[in-house]
């Protein structure tokens, strides 16, 4: 049944993976997720839905144990953060290229190396332009809340599944690590469906079924690619998802950000409104396919957009991709594990989206 | 075939659980051997239908082509955590990883090791011939002291390149592994041998009593820079002797 409760970011994570019939989650500690592999650790679903939880001798150790279970057509999970998802992406790309369902939860940190342990949305380009080796993508998904994170959870199996794609939760520490109310789902139950392209021993009568990302023929590897793209054309036009605020109104100036900073902005946007500015905001839900159509239609009608992130400046390339020129782009962010307040964002639309 | 010979009459036929695609292997390779070995122990235990193989990077990476049962294929070194991924969803089935000495002993240690700790109830067949093969002749983990390859053209150096890793030995020591052997497939009597040690494997393994190992010294011609029947000579003279054949550890009565 549904239920209500106040919970942290990462624990109401490995909950609504429990409750979304996850066959098994292997992962590795690191901060700030490691509530995550803690939480199923507690709860053992072994015992209940027949969850298997895993902890791996690292992340090349988990994401490879997932390649496994998701080429055995099951619905398996893993979550790090970004030094750990590094590690990940030489399997990222592997899963991409053998057309396997998972989901994988990076609860962003600061950067570069070994950066810091506080919050950051400085993984923007690794998960949205591919991380990994060759011509792939991962549907990835942005909440803003413990509630949004609860639901694309269930969500990211939904469209890992149906495209047989990675799908990338792109969360960060704040929301990993803050308590919030969140509605909890109903359990869902476990998978029981035999896919045809999924090892589960041979079915007499028919071809062994292989799970490969290796094609040596050039001719042959450039159709799997051509097919990977007519697939991603698909998630483009079918898988947008955005907040906007204000857009259908008579806007002069446009804010962009995604995640825990969108809600800063939104703040930031509300102090605007109410000393007169007219201004709106989208929040990207999807970060891959971007919500390129709605930015480039806004783009049109108004003076100028300012995209704020926690980082140095990533997502703003997209957003310039989709203005195409038609209005100026700004760019405001702190980055390092620090969090912009309200007042500065406000200042950087005073400053550099209206003055500059 | 059976328009010549009477069903009665036939003493020797192809495993089932191979393909009829053509290896792609070098003449005189003992993958093709250590291959047959693997599928007609799956055939003799009648579990075609129950087996999950997962192929590794280096010579067997097309494995998946030749075993007619369902297959996985893995990163370079990650075989045997793509193996725990399945097994621990599908515990029912039996699990294998086919790995050459690279593949499991370099990049893919930490993989191994730690599978084996934990006792993961898979089969890993190890091929050691102390050479990378597909990449065309480098030094592998396994390389013996002073044997000559791409990377150490002056024969492998100890003081600069580290020893030859006895992995079997290694992983045997863990309280993870319940039955870990070397042999070779080289001759009859010895694929037999292979066999036989394959088919207590893949046993054990419904036992869930820990992971086996069976290593099989094998043969490169191409890389070793020899005909076939040389280089087998070579391996019983300067292999055996480092890398002895027999059971390293067998299962506690």
């Amino acid at each position: 049944m549904k239920e209500l409760r106040l919970m942290k970011g990462n624990e109401a994570l490995a909950e609504a993976s429990i409750r979304a019939g996850a066959d098994a989650y292997f992962g590795y500690p690191i901060t700030p997720q490691s509530e995550v592999i803690e939480y199923l650790m507690h709860v053992q679903p072994e015992k209940t839905t027949g969850m298997v939880v895993l902890q791996a001798e690292s992340e090349i150790g988990a994401i490879n144990m997932i390649y496994g279970a998701a080429g055995c057509g099951k619905k398996v999970l893993t979550t790090s953060s970004g030094p750990g998802i590094s590690l990940m992406q030489e399997a990222l790309s592997y899963i991409a290229g053998a057309e396997l369902p998972c989901v994988v939860a990076n609860i962003q940190r600061g950067g570069p190396g070994l950066g810091t342990i506080q919050p950051s949305q400085g993984d923007y380009f690794q998960s949205v332009k591919g991380g990994g080796h060759g011509d792939y993508k991962l549907i990835t998904l942005a909440p803003a809340s413990v509630q949004e994170t609860v639901d694309y959870v269930k969500l990211g199996f939904e469209l890992a599944f149906q495209y047989r794609n990675p799908v990338m939760i792109l969360t960060d520490g704040i929301i990993g690590q803050m308590m919030e109310k969140v509605e909890l789902f109903e359990q869902q139950p476990r998978i029981t469906e035999q896919f045809d392209w999924a090892t589960k021993g041979k079915v007499p009568g028919k071809d062994h079924v292989i799970v490969t990302s290796l094609m040596l023929q050039s001719e042959e590897q450039e159709k799997i690619n051509l097919r990977l793209q007519a697939k991603y054309r698909e998630v483009e036009n079918n898988e947008v998802r955005y907040q906007e605020h204000y857009c259908d109104e008579d806007i002069d100036y446009l804010l962009v950000a995604f995640g825990s900073c969108a809600r800063i902005t939104q703040k930031s946007m509300e102090m605007a409104r109410e000393k007169g500015i007219k201004i709106g905001l989208i929040r990207p839900q999807t970060l891959y396919p971007f919500p390129v159509a709605i930015i480039e239609k806004l783009a049109a009608k108004v003076k100028g957009i300012l995209t704020v992130e926690m980082n140095t400046g990533q997502m703003i390339e997209d957003v310039k991709l989709a203005a195409n020129g038609q209005t100026k782009v700004e760019f405001y962010g702190r980055c390092g594990g620090m969090i912009p307040s309200p007042d500065e964002i406000l200042n950087a639309i005073e400053t550099k989206l209206i003055g500059g | 075939m059976s328009e010549i010979i009477k069903p009665e009459n036939i003493v020797y036929e192809k495993t089932k659980v191979m393909t009829d695609k053509v290896m792609h292997y070098c003449p005189g390779c003992g993958h093709g051997t250590a291959h047959k070995m693997v599928a007609e122990a799956i055939e003799d235990l009648g579990i075609q239908n129950e087996t999950i193989g997962v192929t590794p990077v280096g010579c067997s990476v097309l494995a998946y082509y030749y075993f007619a049962v369902d297959m996985q294929e893995a990163a370079h070194g990650r075989a045997t955590a793509v193996a725990t991924g399945i097994k621990r969803v599908m515990p029912e089935k039996y699990v294998f990883t086919y790995q050459g000495d690279g593949d499991l002993a370099a990049i893919g240690t930490a993989e191994t090791i730690h599978a084996c700790n934990r006792g993961e109830n898979i089969l890993i067949v190890f091929i050691n011939n102390g050479i990378y093969g597909m990449t065309g002749g480098q030094m592998a983990p396994t390389t013996l002291e002073g044997m000559k390859s791409s990377t150490s053209p002056y024969g492998r150096d100890l003081k600069t390149m580290g020893n030859p890793l006895k992995i079997s030995e290694l992983v045997a020591q863990l309280e993870g592994t319940y039955y870990v052997t070397r042999h070779s497939v080289h001759t009859p009597a010895n694929a037999r041998k292979a066999k036989r040690a394959l088919k207590k494997a893949l046993e054990y393994q419904k036992l869930n009593k820990g992971t086996c190992l069976v290593e099989i010294v094998s043969n490169c011609p191409s890389n070793w820079k020899m005909t076939p029947v040389e280089s087998n000579k070579w391996m019983e003279e300067h292999m055996f002797p480092f890398y002895p054949l027999g059971d390293i550890k067998v299962p506690q009565q």
